[in-house]
């Protein structure tokens, strides 16, 4: 026992000396949190919280870290992964309303359900392997199916299509995947505070899941620090968006609710985590009211900025950022304490109207046709107002055009015929070459791998709309594939546009942003929407069919062998004479007799003649009729093992 | 080894000394039916027919399958303030109207409005009026073979409006529709109860959190028609045409660009209002027939008539052949039902199966409109567009007790209505699955009660078993006969003398065929002739093929010499056994038809034999036969049926104009394609051709 309390001791003297030596170096773990704010022109309000947590390459702490968490530098470690990210969503994100063309749509807006993709850093062999491996781990470290992402029909390697190019790149996602509390835990556990301290706080489970949206997101990337060392630093980045609806009093409907903190989570903030190096609450405000206010410099007009006719915040903001469409206030929530908690709200004077930048081309999939038999897949593209707006136009042989990448995966029993692809520009069928440059297909195999489309299209910037359709046939499952009830359908993924030539970035003029969020914004992100998931109602057979076929297939049985050994073993001519011999034999009525006699009884009529020949015969046939059974009953064995057995 | 000799034993029957090896019990059975045939056929008919009088006495009560709907346990979440909503919509339509007279387009404007207002994307389509065009390879193809007709005059096309409500949490993988028809030139005030009630709802649905599906709301076009405009804004919805559409260069606002889906369709109601209730309460009518009498799934009617009875107070009914309730037969049939099921009542206390008479008379009106609709094959309302894409959809035809300008009852029958769509949509909204539970074969005898596919399909199979009997019972006669009659041996090759009389049966099948298809090419005759003169046409060219068959192929024709007719019995075997498979296919494809025209059918065929040898034996019982026979094909043949049926339904007089009208009513079973067309001409028309030939037969 003493012994043991030594070695505890002298271990937390080491670990000691080893943090200190830690924040002795430059390279230390840091942990920021922030919380962006945004008002959506529909009413809402969008919250977005943002947490990264790096682990610098160090080889001083051997496998201890200080505020990274444990279990995801173990996961990198273990499966080498270079990229990853995971999403849980519910909700669709509108893209009209919401915005298409920032970073916080690009990057937050996500398919429903879970998402999964990966970036490994082993040799293409293993990738299949590691990936496998990764989904189970994730399925336990989050609460939920990720492991069905293992089976190889439900992820599929993307080339280029995707988004970053490599060929150790694994993509999957789950659409039906249910999201709740019980995946957000876990994935608050990996931070510092949890959410008992700072702006974590505030994820009080009711309000969070009352929104119209809610996607948690965790994107870990590891940083290679160049010497061999020193090994790779881990940069994790846990986010989640949810859109909320605050509770309006006003009776105009065209007045933008006003809302505060504490009205929309029902929590407010206390301080921050004591963890995090720096702990932000931004407030974004965008469009219209913003150009009325651009000329404003000098202190006296920045204090309008945040009360003025039209709006009111409820506090001071630290500084106020300007970007070319929309102005940033920043509040430090340092100075809040339990006395005087942090609550940021906004006051609406003035009905306000503005719109979000959209995406170049607005995107939606359906299903088309009827019936259990075919259909065909379609994606519309249309162009959006704010087209014109865009930069990023690629101006190549005086062209002006715009690049749209597709990725699609489609599930085995969606039997893709790729021949049938047709895209119409306009109304108007093109050839493919016109718009289609790029495309990769990998058919799907029955059961055993999904199919997987990647297209990219070059389209005229005055495009007006281009449809896309493919058709496919549907597929049947295998028995204990279909769900044990009756079923809704099943799900085809969504696919993925991205805009490879456009990128949005929200770049606030000063800089001295160190903030994590905003840097992350002013990274060029690439613009991609998700389309809608697709619901396709397979032919369900009827599960009672098995008992129908097994007594039909036994009558059939039973009257085919049954005659068959009639005909094998009856000779009916040998019997019309022997009946006639008896008959001369014994006279007609008395038999008659005999036999009603021997029916009331219940017993066999007793035989007056010739017992032996017969008996004997009969212990030849019976020894043939035997063999007969033998032989047919082996051929129908046969038949079962080798028509089954495949 | 002694069991089997035992059994050889028992074989031997000897009733007079010379044994007989005995047949199988199976075998005996069928000898016995086939030689006491006539006896049989009388009482599986007379069974059959019965059968279909007694299917209103075992008709059961409709029943909640689906546990997952769990109608009417939400509390209704209908507030005044939306009721207010949906009559300042109302009001708005109506004023609008007052000011601008006739624009129609500027009201589907004000509808959008509304609908985005109320946070709902919405879109417009336009559409072409005439869709459905006879064609004979499209009858049993799919509904996205439309093909779009050229040189479409700009003139006259409708416009839908569509809102969407996006399901908050909701994935958007599936989508319940609500449809409203309105006629945006001259709808009534009763139209504009109905767009009332739905933007009631509608303002309720923007706000609720609990959708887990869509919601779409289709103000439909009914100026040309309630079906035309569901139809083809359905098939925009699932197989939308990308090329450029002549329609869209028509107007100046273009609607191609924002049509909007939401997802696969769970289920779809219509909502109608019109004319005023006769009862004292408001009255609900619900119509539940698509093409080919298939009915969407029982679970969605039970919902809607649970609500509507136990929640909102309606007085709920299905369509019913009012003639019938007066009538005197059915009245007795049902005082003798009522009679026995006392009489068993009193014997057993647990048999109760007897119902009182008015109630048998009501089930069997009921049920005879129910199996009318389903016989013809033609939908009883827009609703029967989206059984063709596999969604169960009904009409709720709602009639106020109120006139229409009542403000103060509209207010009630606005949150009434609203709510009782209310609680549908919640309960198809709990579902998780498609519907699957309850059955999809069924007749509806009252809103509550239903005759499963199990208990009707004893009547027809009654009805049809005499069928193969006769046949076999009339060729081993036909083949005595023919032994007997010709004595040279090269021409008794026994197993082939039916190939004579199929050869004639075929013949008359093919022409039945060609017959079908004739109405297609007289269509394309250049010219404009009205419904009388078409008929005429097709039934002089009708006949004139029969007379060239009959010219042409003498083996075929009733009045040929006896050299070349077959032996008549052998010819109404092969006749029953042809009417025998076309009714059992039939049955599969749509029961009620097959049910009626195995009525008609069954015992036409049984009836006919040669006029001629009982004319000549004038014996009474024979001379009855043959006129009875006379009777059965009079009335079997179509045109003389429908002139009788229209008279049963009440419908005015038969006239000269009958021919017209029975072209008419053709030309809307195929422009709906409905198979009753297919059976009218494919199988009826030859068998009963067949049988006139067996009557005039010279033998």
């Amino acid at each position: 026992m003493a012994s043991l309390l030594r070695s505890l001791i002298l271990l937390l003297i080491v670990q000691s000396f080893l943090v200190a030596i830690a924040f002795g170096s430059n390279e230390v773990e840091e942990f920021s949190e922030a919380l962006l704010l945004k008002p959506l022109p529909d009413r809402k309000v969008l919250a977005h919280f943002h947490f990264e947590n790096r682990a610098p390459p160090s080889n001083s702490h051997g496998r201890h870290h200080h505020l990274f968490p444990k279990a995801i530098s173990q996961l990198v470690q273990k499966f080498r992964v270079k990229e990853m990210e995971l999403s849980f969503t519910q909700g669709r994100w509108n893209h009209e309303h919401w915005g298409g063309f920032d970073p916080l749509s690009s990057m937050n807006a996500k398919p429903v359900g879970v998402e999964l993709w990966a970036v490994f850093d082993v040799p293409q062999s293993q990738v299949d392997t590691s990936w496998k491996n990764l989904t189970h781990a994730l399925s336990g470290l989050f609460c939920a199916s990720i492991n069905f992402l293992e089976s190889s029909t439900s992820y599929a390697a993307p080339t280029w299509g995707f988004g970053p190019n490599s060929n150790k790149l694994r993509y999957g996602s789950l659409p039906r995947e249910a999201v709740c509390t019980e995946n957000l835990t876990p994935w608050l556990k990996l931070l510092p505070c949890r959410d008992k301290d700072g702006i974590s706080a505030l994820m009080n489970r009711p309000s969070v899941y009352r929104g119209f949206y809610h996607s948690q997101r965790l994107h870990l990337s590891t940083v290679e620090s160049g010497q061999e060392v020193l090994g790779s630093g881990i940069v994790l980045e846990q986010t989640l968006t949810v859109v909320l609806q605050p509770e309006t009093t006003s009776v105009e409907s065209n007045m933008q609710p006003s809302w505060s903190l504490s009205s929309l989570f029902g929590r407010k903030v206390v301080g921050r985590c004591v963890l995090t190096k720096s702990s932000n609450v931004y407030l974004q405000l965008e469009g219209l009211l913003g150009h009325e206010l651009k000329n404003v410099d000098t202190e006296i007009e920045a204090h309008e900025l945040w009360k003025n006719a039209e709006f009111e915040l409820s506090l001071k903001p630290e500084r106020v950022l300007r970007e070319s469409s929309s102005f940033l206030f920043i509040f430090d929530i340092d100075k809040s304490s339990d006395s005087e908690p942090f609550d940021i709200g906004l006051t609406w004077k003035l009905p306000s109207k503005w719109s979000c930048q959209q995406a170049p081309l607005h995107a939606s999939r359906f299903l088309m046709g009827s019936g259990n038999e075919r259909g065909a897949i379609a994606i519309l593209l249309k162009a959006t107002e704010s087209q014109e707006k865009l930069s990023g136009r690629d101006l190549t042989n005086g062209h002006c055009t715009i690049k749209a990448n597709i990725f699609q995966i489609f599930p085995w029993y969606i039997k893709v015929y790729y021949h049938t692809l047709q895209i119409f520009v306009d109304q108007q069928q093109t050839t493919d070459s016109e718009v289609l440059k790029k495309i990769n297909v990998s058919p799907s195999t029955d059961k055993v791998s999904s199919g997987m489309m990647e297209m990219m299209l070059e389209l005229p910037c005055e495009v007006k709309s281009v449809a896309i359709s493919i058709e496919y046939d549907k597929g049947f499952l295998h028995i204990d594939e279909y769900p044990p009830d009756a079923n809704q359908g099943f799900d085809i993924p969504s696919a993925l546009i991205s805009f490879p030539n456009h990128h949005a970035s929200l770049d606030f003029q000063e800089e001295l942003s160190k903030s994590p969020l905003l840097s992350s914004f002013k990274e060029n992100s690439l613009v991609r929407s998700y389309t809608e998931v697709l619901l396709v109602p397979l032919t369900t057979p009827d599960f009672s069919m098995p008992y129908n076929v097994i007594t039909i297939t036994c009558t059939i049985f039973a009257l085919y062998f049954g005659s068959l050994l009639n005909v094998l073993r009856r000779r009916i001519g040998e019997e019309e004479r022997f009946l006639k011999s008896q008959g001369k034999k014994t006279g007609g009525l008395k038999q008659l007799l005999s036999r009603i006699t021997a029916k009331i009884r219940g017993r066999p009529i007793e035989e007056q003649s010739s017992s032996e020949s017969p008996a004997a015969q009969s212990s030849v046939l019976s020894s043939k009729l035997i063999f007969k059974i033998i032989l047919v009953a082996g051929a129908a064995a046969a038949w079962q093992y080798f028509s089954t057995d495949k | 080894m002694a069991a089997v000799n035992r059994d050889n034993e028992e074989e031997v029957k000897t009733d007079d000394g010379s044994p007989k090896i005995k047949p199988r019990p199976i075998v005996r059975l069928g000898i016995f039916l086939i030689a006491h045939s006539p006896v049989f056929s009388v009482v599986f008919s007379a069974a059959g027919v019965l059968a279909l009088l007694l299917l209103p006495l075992l008709a059961k009560n409709t029943y909640i399958s689906e546990n997952a709907l769990m109608p009417g346990s939400a509390r209704s979440m209908l507030s005044n303030r939306d009721v207010s909503d949906g009559s300042k919509l109302v009001k708005d339509i109506k004023n609008f109207r007052l000011n601008h007279e006739g624009q129609g387009v500027e009201v589907q404007k004000l509808i959008g409005k509304y609908m985005s207002d109320m946070g709902a994307e919405f879109s417009y389509q336009k559409f072409h009026p005439e869709g459905n065009q006879f064609h004979p390879l499209h009858f049993f193809s799919g509904p996205d073979s439309y093909t779009l007709l050229e040189n479409v005059s700009c003139a006259s096309y409708g416009v839908n409006v569509a809102g969407i409500i996006r399901a908050p949490r909701g994935d958007g993988k599936e989508s319940i529709v609500l449809v409203t028809p309105y006629d945006f030139i001259n709808g009534g005030d009763y139209e504009d109860l109905s767009l009332g009630i739905v933007s009631s709802l509608f303002s309720l649905l923007s706000r609720v959190t609990w959708l887990s599906k869509d919601i779409i709301w289709l103000v439909a076009d009914s100026r040309y028609g309630d079906y035309r405009p569901v139809a083809a804004w359905l098939t925009e919805y699932h197989s939308p045409s990308f090329k450029v559409s002549d329609l869209l260069k028509c107007d100046e606002q273009n609607t191609a660009d924002n049509f909007r889906r939401a997802g696969t369709m769970a289920a779809a109601l219509v909502l109608k209002v019109d004319g005023r209730s006769e009862k004292f309460e408001d009255t609900l009518s619900i119509f539940a027939e698509a093409s080919n009498g298939q009915m969407p799934n029982l679970d969605l009617i039970n919902v809607v008539n649970y609500l509507a009875v136990h929640r909102q107070g309606f007085y709920v009914k299905v369509e019913k052949v009012v003639s019938l309730l007066s009538s005197s037969w059915l009245k007795i049939f049902g005082e003798i039902f009522e009679a026995v099921g006392k009489l068993a009542h009193m014997l057993n206390p647990d048999w109760n199966f007897g119902i009182p008479a008015a109630d048998y008379l009501e089930g069997s009106a009921t049920l005879a409109s129910s199996l009318y609709s389903q016989a013809l094959g033609i939908p009883t309302g827009p609703h029967g567009a989206f059984r063709d894409y596999q969604v169960d959809a009904i009409t709720l035809k709602v009639s106020p007790r109120f006139p229409p300008d009542s403000k103060t009852r509209q207010h009630d029958f606005f949150l009434r209505g609203a709510r009782l769509l209310e609680g549908t949509i919640r309960s198809v909204n709990n579902l998780l699955e498609k519907f699957h539970q309850s059955f999809f074969l069924y007749m509806l005898t009252s809103p509550s009660k239903f005759i499963s596919v199990g208990v009707y399909m004893i009547a027809f199979a009654l009805l049809v078993a005499p069928l193969p009997m006769v046949a076999a019972s009339l060729y081993i006669d036909g083949c005595k006969s023919l032994t007997n009659s010709t004595h040279n041996p090269t021409e008794n090759f026994k197993s082939w003398k039916w190939l004579d009389a199929a050869k004639q049966v075929f013949t008359l099948h093919l022409l039945g065929f060609i017959v079908t298809l004739l109405p297609y090419f007289i269509c394309q005759v250049p010219g404009q002739h009205s419904p009388t003169n078409r008929s005429i046409m097709w039934g002089t060219t009708s006949s004139s093929l029969l007379l060239i068959t009959f010219v042409t192929m003498p083996g075929c024709s009733p009045f040929s010499s006896r050299l070349h007719g077959t032996n008549w019995a052998i010819l109404k075997s092969v006749t029953i056994s042809a009417a025998f498979i076309g009714l059992c296919l039939m049955s599969i494809i749509n029961f009620a038809t097959a049910e009626i025209g195995a009525l008609l059918l069954v015992p036409t065929c049984l009836m006919a034999q040669p006029i001629k040898p009982a004319l000549r034996s004038r014996r009474l019982k024979s001379l009855l036969g043959a006129f009875c026979s006379i009777v059965l094909l009079t009335i079997g043949f179509p045109v003389m049926f429908f002139a009788i049926s229209k008279g049963l339904l009440g419908e005015g007089l038969v006239g000269l104009s009958l021919g017209g009208e029975f072209w008419t009513w053709l030309e809307s079973l195929w422009a709906w394609k409905s198979a009753t067309y297919l059976y009218i001409g494919m199988v009826h028309l030859p068998c009963w051709l067949l049988c006139l030939c067996i009557l005039f037969h010279p033998s």
